[in-house]
């Protein structure tokens, strides 16, 4: 099946070659359009109608996406339904999409589907994609000309065969201090070649906590230049190229667009796949991924930035609507009170009734609603047939389909009341809850893509019951939840959870609020400042302060880390030596590659290999202080442990002697210069003074042996004292101890001139 | 044995290219900077004796191994002008300095620098090497970060730097929104400084050693959090002078949109600046200047090959019809040819049938007959033997190549004698060795 896919698909674009270009435009394109975003950014809402219907500007959101591919010169759409998709399949059928001319919509349904790496791979199996085709989502508004960036990409797929996707950018700097795009978004970085316009990096909110970029250096090998964005906002709009769906079946661990397909494709460089970018700079598209980009989305289309999908132009659904002053729309048969102040920048819908002395502006109302009087409402989306009765305040809030609020109830802003919610009279609803009919989900999968199907596809049916038995269930819940919607109240407060209240303003309808703005600001000045911290700290230290060299600082203490790791292994394997009586050569072989392993001087293995000699000299006396010492009662062990260097010096140098006499062909073959054996009075010095203070009055006798043994020659000895001359009176302990054998060597050399 | 600011390049010390540049563009108080007490006096005695009425030019002698930080250091107090322009002196380039200083001023930067485009070595030379380094990809000496403008340097990695992973850090580009990553330029080693700041910054952080690879790095990496004009000394008058700048920036403000610094440091009700930034300029020279640094032998023979070659305004001199340049005083044999892209010093003397293709042959040569020399640098006073060969090689003053020598790709010390008959190939020969 996949063969025959791929040879259909090769066949396509062997006959694209030979056409002309006048042909490749009239070629007709495919679009695939997921009317699923799979995620939960629009809950409670969606869980009883899906996203793509839900009212944008008083007409249904797949419209302005329909809308908008009938124009760019699709011919054919795959709409694929999964939540709800009973309900998009029935709109759809109902509305005129379906008989339109040069223009087919088809509807692919599926219930199990959790994501849309899924649904690509699901749309693949039916090989129904034959060339190019637009990927987009059915909560897309845009208005720009598909023509430059198809033939852009089919420019680039003739040349290239793994130039498989073309993404659509915008320029949108995100704020600095929220982080955040227009649109509610998280900040993008994006890294692009300024001449190929291909994209080489993207990263979005997954690993948002780092401080800085990582260009990999590849990158710059291969690229002389790159441009790093963080003023690009991702458009959701792709062309890709029939292969991208077999890519989806390849990896079949894809699952969401970006984060794994974009992804996944920048960093795999075995199949050399690459995506491009098109940016678009007069046109307008954008993508509701939250409820803040409704917010902003629904403003631009009332301030005609979508031209000509805006609420006066009909375009697909929208009923006749006039445009007044000041951003006025006004549909028709509208009843309004004569006191009643309509503002700026608001669009009323058909049969909508408003009360006196009512004020609105910044708004959108529904059909069918009725507005008591004194009612004031502020920058929110009022949807259709609601019901709003005297002295009630609405600032910023989202009011779904057949909502009652009872007289002088208030919504603070960023509320959101799902379908049919009743707020009881006088009720205040605070800022960012989330009231619905329906009870929160109580099932908490960490996957959020996986919840969202998994409930939806239950939840089809339990709205559609809920719509059956309204009656029982408002009574019910009603009486179950009165205090929490006040008297008459209807529905439930949704708790905060996911993500916290923390972050429930970056997504919210409601304006950011001015405290968390400074609140923000602030907080930056403190990332800054500790940027800075770091630096001084590290420059004061004489280290350089990039991070590079923090880095570097890093590799240092690795290094230590290596010295540590291997005396230990030398020590390891010197003792198993001992234990099982291995020969000598061999334990040189050992160490020998260790060595190498470490990439260790012979001097390094030289301390090493002293070391564990040392250490094995005073195991065997050491145990048997220790049971002496438990021997004396308590008063006594403070006289023992003063007594026993003297009491056991004579057996622990007995010890070292015998160790070094067995072992002095070891230690030889490292000994190949005079630095070695320095290293190695070096090293003794310091176990005497930290790990191994047992041998520090024997310091003098020990060297002795080693001098005897030829392990030492009197030159390292001398120098050792030389170097030693320099030093504080605290180093010179040993030099002091021995001064009478470097005084004795002295003589001896002296001699012998 | 020569400091390397006196090594000739077409037969004149490469120092000399700097600071015609720096005459040209009209900057005349000049301090010349020398490790070493040897290779101050000789470079003092040179620059005495060229620029004498020209130029006011001090040689200050600094320790060697100081590094170019260690060295503006020392001469800290030598130094009045509110903005300083530092040059290496090994830079053989026609981009004119006052270029670079406009930049400077006219963004009140803190640190201005000239960066060019990596140099191709031996792309121009025919042959094995050549097409060896057309393969290889030309060497990276820098990654740089820019705005969109290509006016403000936002990152810079340097030496070991290149080598790892390049890391950008948000909360700049957060306030640039566009940067510009480019591993193609490199850093040219001409800077303008703001006095006041390099000062306080060498004060302050005394364990810099060098411009290029601690100062410079250091001023990209803090300019959004500017901590020079906050601590230390200057406070007052940094103070009253933003006071100033306040003023020109609201004249400014008409010409121009703020630039992201500005609007960085505006607060977040746009009231008054909260942070404080400085700005690192750039200046890109263009790729149709010149801009090497005398870095290495390649690097010297490079040039050497540029200044009579494709960059010959820089030398100075005029060419004659065969593009090339024979001193009068020159006495050729018969049949002998210099080929263009030469040039032949006063005083030389050439043998028959000898044959010279883009070479420097300095003053006072003795060249025996059936001489070739192709790519090559000899300097002065040389003596060449009959019948030699020398390919791609620098020959230093006062050397001896005896009869029937073939050198290629080999430097030779100064007053090194190549004895008769020799053959070698990319050694390097000096008296040491003998």
């Amino acid at each position: 099946m996949g063969a025959q896919k791929k040879r259909a698909a090769a066949a396509a674009a062997a006959a694209r070659v030979s056409e002309d270009p006048d042909d490749l435009a009239r070629q007709p394109l495919q679009a695939i359009l997921l009317a699923d975003s799979f995620t939960t950014k629009f809950r409670p809402i969606t869980l009883e109608r899906p996203k793509v219907l839900l009212p944008l500007v008083n007409v249904p959101m797949i419209n302005y996406t329909l809308a908008w591919l009938e124009a760019a010169g699709v011919a054919e759409v795959f709409v694929f339904c999964c939540a709800h998709s009973k309900q998009v399949i029935d709109y759809l059928e109902n509305s005129e999409w379906f008989s339109q001319p040069n223009f087919t919509v088809k509807t692919i349904e599926s219930h199990n589907i959790i994501s849309a790496g899924d649904a690509l791979r699901l749309i693949y199996e039916q090989n129904v994609i034959h060339g190019d085709f637009v990927l987009i989502s059915g909560d897309t508004v845009s208005n720009m000309s598909l023509t430059q960036a198809l033939q852009e990409h089919k420019e680039r797929k003739k040349k290239d065969n793994n130039a498989v996707m073309t993404m659509i950018i915008k320029k949108s700097k995100p704020s600095p201090i929220t982080r955040q795009s227009r649109l509610g978004t998280d900040e993008l970085f994006m890294a692009i070649d300024p001449n190929t316009k291909q994209l080489l990096y993207y990263e979005d909110k997954a690993d948002h906590s780092k401080g800085t970029i990582c260009l990999d250096k590849m990158l710059l090998a291969e690229n002389p230049s790159i441009s790093l964005h963080n003023d690009k906002q991702d458009c959701y709009i792709d062309i890709c190229s029939p292969e991208v769906l077999s890519l989806f079946t390849d990896n079949f661990d894809y699952q969401h667009l970006r984060r794994h397909f974009v992804k996944g494709l920048l960093l795999d460089d075995i199949m050399g796949y690459k995506i491009f970018t098109h940016e678009i700079h007069s046109s307008y598209a954008a993508r509701i991924d939250n409820y803040r980009s409704y917010d902003i989305v629904s403003k631009d289309i009332i301030q005609r930035w979508t031209y000509p999908y805006v609420p006066d132009v009909k375009f697909c659904g929208n009923r006749a609507t006039k445009l007044e002053r000041r951003g006025m729309y006004r549909a028709l048969e509208i009843e309004q009170s004569r006191s009643a102040q309509v503002g700026s920048f608001t669009v009323i819908g058909y049969g909508t009734k408003i009360g006196s002395n009512s004020k609105i502006s910044d708004s959108v109302i529904g059909e069918g609603c009725t507005i008591g009087s004194n009612v004031l409402i502020e920058g929110s989306y009022i949807w259709d047939n609601v019901i709003i009765e005297d002295g009630c305040e609405l600032r910023h809030v989202i009011v779904c389909d057949g909502v009652i609020m009872k007289a002088g109830a208030v919504l603070k802003p960023g509320v959101v009341l799902s379908f049919k919610v009743v707020i009881g009279e006088r009720f205040v609803v605070p800022a960012y809850s989330k009231v619905s009919l329906l009870q929160q989900p109580t099932v908490h999968d960490s996957d959020e893509e996986l919840e969202y199907a998994d409930n939806s596809s239950g939840t089809v049916e339990f709205s559609c019951t809920a719509d059956q038995s309204n009656g029982e269930m408002t009574s019910e819940s009603s009486e179950a939840h009165k205090p929490k919607l006040g008297t008459g109240g209807v529905g439930y407060i949704w708790s905060i959870c996911e993500g916290g209240q923390e972050e429930e303003w970056r997504h919210s309808v409601a304006p950011i609020p001015e405290d968390k703005l400074t609140e923000l600001s602030e907080a930056m000045d403190d990332d800054q400042e500790l940027v800075t911290q770091d630096r001084t700290a590290l420059s004061t230290s004489g280290e350089l302060i990039s991070d590079s060299n923090a880095s570097e600082g890093d590799d240092n203490e690795d290094s230590k880390d290596d010295s540590v790791y291997f005396e230990k292994e030398v020590e390891a394997t010197f003792l198993r030596a001992v234990e099982e009586n291995v020969k000598v050569d061999h334990v040189i072989l050992e160490v020998n590659s260790l060595r190498l392993s470490y990439n260790m001087t012979s001097a390094d293995c030289a301390g090493a290999v002293f070391y564990s000699m040392m250490k094995l000299a005073i195991k065997t006396p050491h145990s048997s202080a220790i049971g002496l010492l438990t021997l004396y009662p308590s008063p006594f062990s403070m006289v023992a442990s003063n007594a026993y260097p003297i009491y056991l010096s004579g057996e622990l140098q007995q010890n070292t002697a015998n160790i070094i006499t067995t072992w002095q062909k070891l230690l030889k073959s490292y000994l190949l210069e005079i630095d070695e054996e320095i290293e190695i009075i070096l090293k003794f010095e310091e176990m005497c003074l930290e790990s191994a203070k047992e041998f520090s009055p024997l310091f003098a006798r020990i060297l002795h042996i080693l001098y005897d043994k030829d392990i030492l020659q009197e030159d390292a000895i001398l120098r050792w004292a030389d170097e030693k001359e320099g030093a504080d009176e605290s180093d010179k302990v040993f030099v002091r101890q021995s001064e009478k054998f470097i005084q004795w060597l002295r003589e001896a050399s002296e001699e012998e001139d | 044995e020569v400091p390397k600011a006196l090594l000739p390049v077409a037969n004149r010390p490469v120092l000399s290219y700097v600071l015609e540049q720096l005459e040209l563009s009209n900057i005349k108080d000049l301090i010349v900077v020398v490790e070493g007490a040897d290779a101050a006096l000789r470079v003092g005695g040179w620059i005495s004796a060229a620029y004498v009425d020209r130029l006011h030019v001090e040689v200050a002698t600094v320790p060697e191994d100081v590094g170019t930080a260690g060295a503006l250091r020392a001469i800290a107090h030598h130094l009045t002008a509110k903005d300083v322009l530092v040059v290496s002196g090994d830079l053989v380039s026609d981009v004119p300095p006052g270029a670079v200083t406009a930049a400077h001023r006219r963004h009140d930067a803190v640190v201005t620098a000239m960066i060019c485009s990596v140099p191709v070595s031996g792309l121009s030379e025919a042959g094995s090497s050549g097409a060896k380094d057309k393969t290889k990809k030309p060497g990276r000496y820098n990654i740089i970060g820019m705005d969109p403008t290509k006016q403000f340097l936002l990152h810079i990695a340097t030496g070991a730097e290149l080598e790892k992973d390049t890391r950008i850090r948000k909360s700049i580009l957060r306030a640039v929104g566009q940067m510009d990553i480019r591993a193609d330029l490199m850093d040219a080693h001409m800077y303008a400084f703001n006095r006041s700041v390099l000062q306080e910054v060498l004060d302050q952080k005394d364990k810099f050693q060098s411009l290029k690879q601690d100062v410079l790095p250091y001023l990209v990496r803090s300019q959004l959090k500017s901590e020079i004009l906050i601590n230390g000394a200057p406070q007052g008058q940094q103070a009253k002078e933003n006071g100033n700048d306040k003023v020109s920036y609201r004249i400014l403000a008409n010409a121009s949109t703020p630039s992201f610094h500005e609007l960085y440091a505006l607060g977040p009700n746009g009231s008054a600046p909260v942070r404080r930034t400085h700005k690192c300029c750039v200046y890109i020279a263009s790729n149709s200047k010149y801009c090497v640094r005398l870095n290495s032998i390649q690097a010297f023979m490079d040039i050497n090959r540029d200044v009579i070659g494709e960059a010959n305004h820089l030398s100075g001199y005029n060419f004659s019809a065969q593009n090339n340049i024979i001193h009068p005083s020159a006495e050729l044999g018969s049949k002998t040819t210099v080929g263009p892209h030469c040039m032949l010093g006063e005083g030389s003397q050439m043998g028959d049938k000898c044959s010279v293709k883009r070479s420097v042959i300095g003053r006072h040569c003795r060249i025996g007959s059936n001489v070739k020399v192709v790519n090559s640098v000899v300097m002065n006073h040389v003596t060449i033997g009959d019948g030699c060969s020398i390919q791609g090689s620098v020959i230093c003053s006062n050397a001896q190549l005896q009869e029937r020598v073939a050198l290629k790709d080999c430097q030779v010390g100064q007053g090194y004698v190549v004895s008769a008959g020799c053959e070698y190939k990319g050694e390097s020969l000096a008296r040491k060795e003998k």
